[in-house]
């Protein structure tokens, strides 16, 4: 007993010894815990919160709404529409084969548009919003409501979208919308900091140029989310800013009949003010439609635009390359003025044919103009006149009379990339571009608007409103903006030595169109009021052989790749000019038959058409 | 005099144990059992949902056999100890063979009315054991050849039975379970520090043999933002929802990180850092102190029993419930490797509940019946 009670006892205080040690070690341990707990709630609680935070709360940016394009009377030229939509998401829809199934059956989806929708399906998330039919017509979407009881899941949604209403019409001017690719993301910093998928940004003319002013600011939803990115809560929403809305110089109307003029046609017409530089119509045939192109242009389409031997894709008023023919006359007439090379009593007699440096050169009259002074050689559109006043002249001061006209250069400057320069050839050009010497013979049928020298539709109009306001230099401008308003014609900077010498060009031109023998006569409009003067011509797109000089084949008779081009220049009115406008039809064959009337139909609504802008801009004088 | 005591003792009536009832220890209890209700609710997304009835009918059940076992006399557990042992390791070996395998490991059995889990019930059955054995066994004896073989063997028996399943956190802790005895029972101090020295040195050639999940698991402990996602993902989520939070707690049922399912497991293991985000440092240390209140009650029956037997049982477990509780939030607080572990009464888990409570009950027992000395 004693025994077994030391033992005990022993026993108990190596126990308790130990229990000691163990509580001790337990308090170390506790504060130990208790300390991690402070550090990471009390002392590290900031950077945890932000980190749960980062956790929860993720934004949806949503696509900006894009600015318009207004014409210069307030009229949309580019807007937006409520596009139909139909979303589904996968999750929520209890059996999802059967309602595809369903809406294949009531959207009428071809095979191929099931397929693409089937795909994209199975690359999203169930709970992403899968979009089925981005543009439904109202029908279908009607129809779709009407059968939405057994449709569970599926969203009719209404969305904001580019429309063009005047389809064709400004399609080379505005250009179009289409999705943003990975190119219009790294080059333009709008896009990106805008981007979500299914952005639509300008592809090309003005609605690429104006990108940053016209994509507006995104919508941004914050949600609450939670592990696997499903949206719980909408925490908040931040409204976007719409896009800047740009007013344009456009009259719709001109435009309009602009293209109705060049229907079924391949050719420019661009009319400009010849004060402020406002372009009233800018306008390439064939055009094409860009709505197409909002929601993806289908492969045929896009085939039957690409090869269309007209070639739509091509802006002509500013890529095209065109010999200006007899359009250049004026400018080679001032140009020899100015250099004083002749005078208006100056005569050359035309035979029908001259020759010089051993080859003949051919007027467009077989049988001659007979003796020829600067006015009627310009009435007449006298080769023959021409080449002696090139030859005397010498390319390179007509190029630089030219060029001073603003040909040969950029008239829209940075605003289209794809605005060509057009040539105006002198010696040096020739001796840098191509390593040879300038044989005079190049002179001779540059003084006629052919061989090396190319304009482009646009510099053209520009040319002939620069004469037309009496040789002052204007600033052609799209977009009514305060800044360009402000200095309408450059006062300072005249382009003649003489204004005398442009009164003379003016007066010749009147009489190409106004009196008997002018080459536009028939297309005159004697009214004062709608009177206008213009200079026509006709581009030659290949040497004329003699052989086919003899035949003297009329334009349907000659293919029509081979046909020459027809060209029209011309302001108006008369009396008192303001506009300017150049016309360009390829392979029309002749401009006084086929360009010139173009000009008397537009000048009738030109005219008409500048009351209604002149009222317009003193209305608004007034309200302010 | 003595003769009298020990007459009354053995036969307490029925109210004289209700009177004996360690109240303290009942109501922390039942507010850790009412908190836990209140955390499993929280997970439910703040509905009354499958855990939570699941975890109340438990609790419910489990908490009246505590009281049951409470008033069973403390001899009656001592002369199970051995049996229950073998019963376990019978339950274990059945597991082996016939268990329920789920997420890679087989740890359950089906008993037709419940899937038990023998491994939890393990960390207490191995402390009964070792209690009895060393019950009786003189001060000399404790260190001879025969007394550590024979613990060494009753320790290693069920680790190895739980290591096969496989299921390396729960056989750690039933070991450490059976050293806490070992400890209590007088083993010389040098064999744990060899025990530790040894553990030490080994260590790498550990690592060399662990399943690649498991090393995976200690290197992301290492360096858990390595890899965010992937393996680093539970202990970066579980500190980011304690650290914020904060002092006093996101509030109830606004615990966002376990709401928007951030939080990996968090009915189970990472229960503590659901609580810690609602309630914050404050609810936190109020946790831990319930936790002390219980562990330091189960100490002071232990040194009022009489009878050696309760006293290292209760010790025992005591240190147990104490390592079980730091290794749970040690782990997701991110101070050690994430091995499953519940933390008691918390966690959602039969087994794990069943153990604890019969652990408790034990306890109980030995504080109605402390005046009990055990031939």
């Amino acid at each position: 007993m004693i025994n077994s009670s030391s033992d005990n006892v022993k026993k108990l205080n190596s126990i308790n010894r130990r229990m000691f040690i163990t509580g001790s070690l337990k308090f170390f341990i506790m504060v130990g815990i208790v300390s991690r707990l402070f550090f990471l709630q009390v002392k590290e609680n900031k950077k945890y919160l932000t980190l749960s935070d980062k956790n929860r709360i993720r934004e949806w940016k949503l696509a900006p709404v894009r600015g318009e394009f207004h014409d210069y009377f307030g009229n949309i030229i580019a807007g937006n529409f409520e596009a139909y939509q139909l979303h589904v998401i996968p999750e929520q829809v209890e059996d999802f084969r059967y309602v595809i199934y369903r809406l294949k059956d009531l959207l009428e989806l071809s095979d191929k548009e099931f397929k693409k929708v089937l795909k994209k399906k199975n690359e999203i998330k169930p709970w992403e919003t899968l979009i089925v039919s981005d543009n439904l017509s109202w029908q279908k979407f009607s129809k779709i409501n009407n059968h939405l009881y057994d449709l569970n899941g599926v969203k009719p949604v209404i969305s904001i979208s580019r429309n063009y209403p005047f389809k064709e019409n400004f399609t080379h001017l505005i250009g179009y919308v289409s999705q943003a690719n990975q190119d219009d993301i790294e080059t333009t910093q709008a896009i990106k900091k805008n981007f979500v998928p299914g952005l639509k940004v300008g592809k090309a003319g003005l609605e690429k140029t104006f990108e940053e002013k016209l994509i507006g600011t995104n919508d941004i939803e914050r949600y609450e989310v939670n592990a696997y990115g499903r949206r719980i809560s909408q925490l908040e929403f931040q409204k976007g800013q719409k896009g800047k809305t740009l007013r344009l110089t456009i009259d719709t109307e001109v435009q309009k009949l602009a293209n109705e003029l060049l229907k079924d046609k391949a050719g420019s017409i661009c009319v400009m003010d010849i004060y402020t530089g406002a372009v009233i119509a800018m306008h390439s045939s064939p055009s094409f439609d860009p709505n197409l192109f909002v929601f993806g242009i289908s492969q045929d389409d896009w085939q039957l635009i690409r090869n269309d031997p007209m070639k739509p894709l091509v802006n002509k008023t500013l890529q095209g390359n065109y010999s200006p023919g007899s359009t250049i006359k004026p400018i080679v007439a001032l140009s020899a003025l100015e250099n004083g090379i002749v005078n208006t009593n100056f005569r050359v007699k035309c035979t029908g044919k001259t020759e010089m440096y051993g080859q003949t050169y051919h007027c467009w009259k077989k049988k001659g103009h007979g003796y020829m002074s600067l006015r009627n050689a310009m009435k007449q559109s006298c080769d023959t006149y021409f080449y002696e006043v090139a030859r005397r002249l010498g390319v390179d001061k007509l190029s630089e009379t030219a060029k001073k006209f603003g040909l040969g250069k950029k008239v829209f400057g940075d605003l289209f990339n794809i605005e060509k320069k057009g040539l105006i050839p002198n010696t040096q050009w020739k001796k840098n571009a191509l390593g040879k010497g300038w044989l005079l013979g190049e002179t001779i049928i540059t003084g006629i608007g052919q061989g090396y020298i190319q304009t482009t539709p646009i510099q053209l109009c520009l040319m002939t409103a620069q004469i037309a306001n009496g040789g002052y230099k204007i600033y052609p401008h799209l977009v009514v903006d305060d800044k360009v308003k402000d200095q309408p014609i450059d006062k300072f900077t005249p382009l003649y030595k003489n204004s005398k010498n442009i009164k003379i060009i003016q007066d010749a031109i009147f009489g190409s169109t106004n009196e008997m023998m002018g080459t536009s006569y028939r297309s005159r409009i004697d009214n004062p009021i709608y009177q206008f003067a213009g200079k026509t011509g006709t581009a030659q797109v290949k040497k004329i052989t003699e052989e086919e000089r003899e035949l003297d084949l009329k334009t349907f008779e000659i293919p029509y790749e081979q046909r020459d081009h027809a060209l029209y220049v011309a302001f108006g009115p008369y009396k008192n000019p303001r506009y300017a406008l150049s016309v360009i039809v390829e392979h029309g064959g002749n401009g006084s038959t086929t360009a010139a009337p173009m000009a008397t139909k537009l000048f009738k609504l030109i005219i008409d058409r500048h009351k209604i802008r002149e009222s317009l801009e003193n209305k608004k004088y007034l309200e302010i | 005099m003595y003769q009298h005591t020990r007459l009354t003792t053995n036969r307490l009536g029925f109210f004289q144990k209700f009177r004996n009832f360690d109240y303290i220890l009942l109501i922390c209890i039942l507010i850790l059992g009412f908190i836990s209700l209140a955390t499993m609710y929280s997970t439910d997304g703040g509905e009354i949902r499958f855990h939570t009835k699941s975890h109340f009918t438990k609790l419910a059940v489990f908490t009246l056999m505590m009281l049951v076992m409470s008033f069973v006399n403390i001899k009656y557990w001592f002369s199970i100890g051995y049996l229950a042992y073998v019963a376990v390791i019978g339950l274990l070996v059945g597991t082996y063979l016939f268990g329920i395998t789920s997420s890679g490991s087989q740890r359950w059995i089906n008993l037709y009315f419940i899937n038990l889990q023998p491994s939890e019930l393990m960390k207490i059955f191995i402390i009964v054991c070792l209690a009895k054995f060393f019950h009786r066994m003189k001060i000399e004896n404790v260190n001879s050849i025969y007394a550590i073989l024979t613990s060494l063997i009753i320790i290693l028996l069920p680790m190895g039975l739980v290591i096969v399943q496989p299921d390396l956190g729960t056989a750690v802790l039933i070991a450490i379970s059976g050293i806490a005895v070992l400890w209590f029972a007088g083993i010389n101090y040098k064999y744990f520090i060899y025990t530790i020295l040894g553990f030490i040195i080994s260590l790498p050639f550990v690592i060399a043999f662990l399943k690649p999940y498991q090393k995976l698991r200690v290197l992301t402990f290492l360096n858990p933002d390595k890899d965010p996602l992937g393996a680093g993902y539970q202990i970066i989520q579980s500190k980011i929802a304690v650290g914020s939070g904060g002092i006093f707690g996101k509030g109830f049922l606004k615990g966002t990180q376990s709401y928007l399912e951030f939080l990996p497991e968090k009915h189970t293991d990472f229960i503590f850092t659901l609580f810690s985000e609602e309630f914050g440092f404050v609810g936190s240390a109020i946790l831990l102190v319930i936790y002390a209140i219980i562990i330091y009650r189960i100490v002071a029956i232990g040194a009022s029993s009489r009878s050696y037997f309760a006293k290292i049982f209760c010790y025992s477990f005591g240190a147990a419930i104490f390592v079980f509780i730091t290794i749970n939030m040690s782990m997701v607080l991110g101070l050690l490797p994430i091995v499953g572990s519940p933390l008691p009464i918390m966690s959602y888990g039969g087994s794990s509940m069943l153990a604890t409570m019969i652990g408790f009950g034990i306890v109980m027992s030995a504080r109605v019946h402390n005046q009990q000395l055990i031939a």
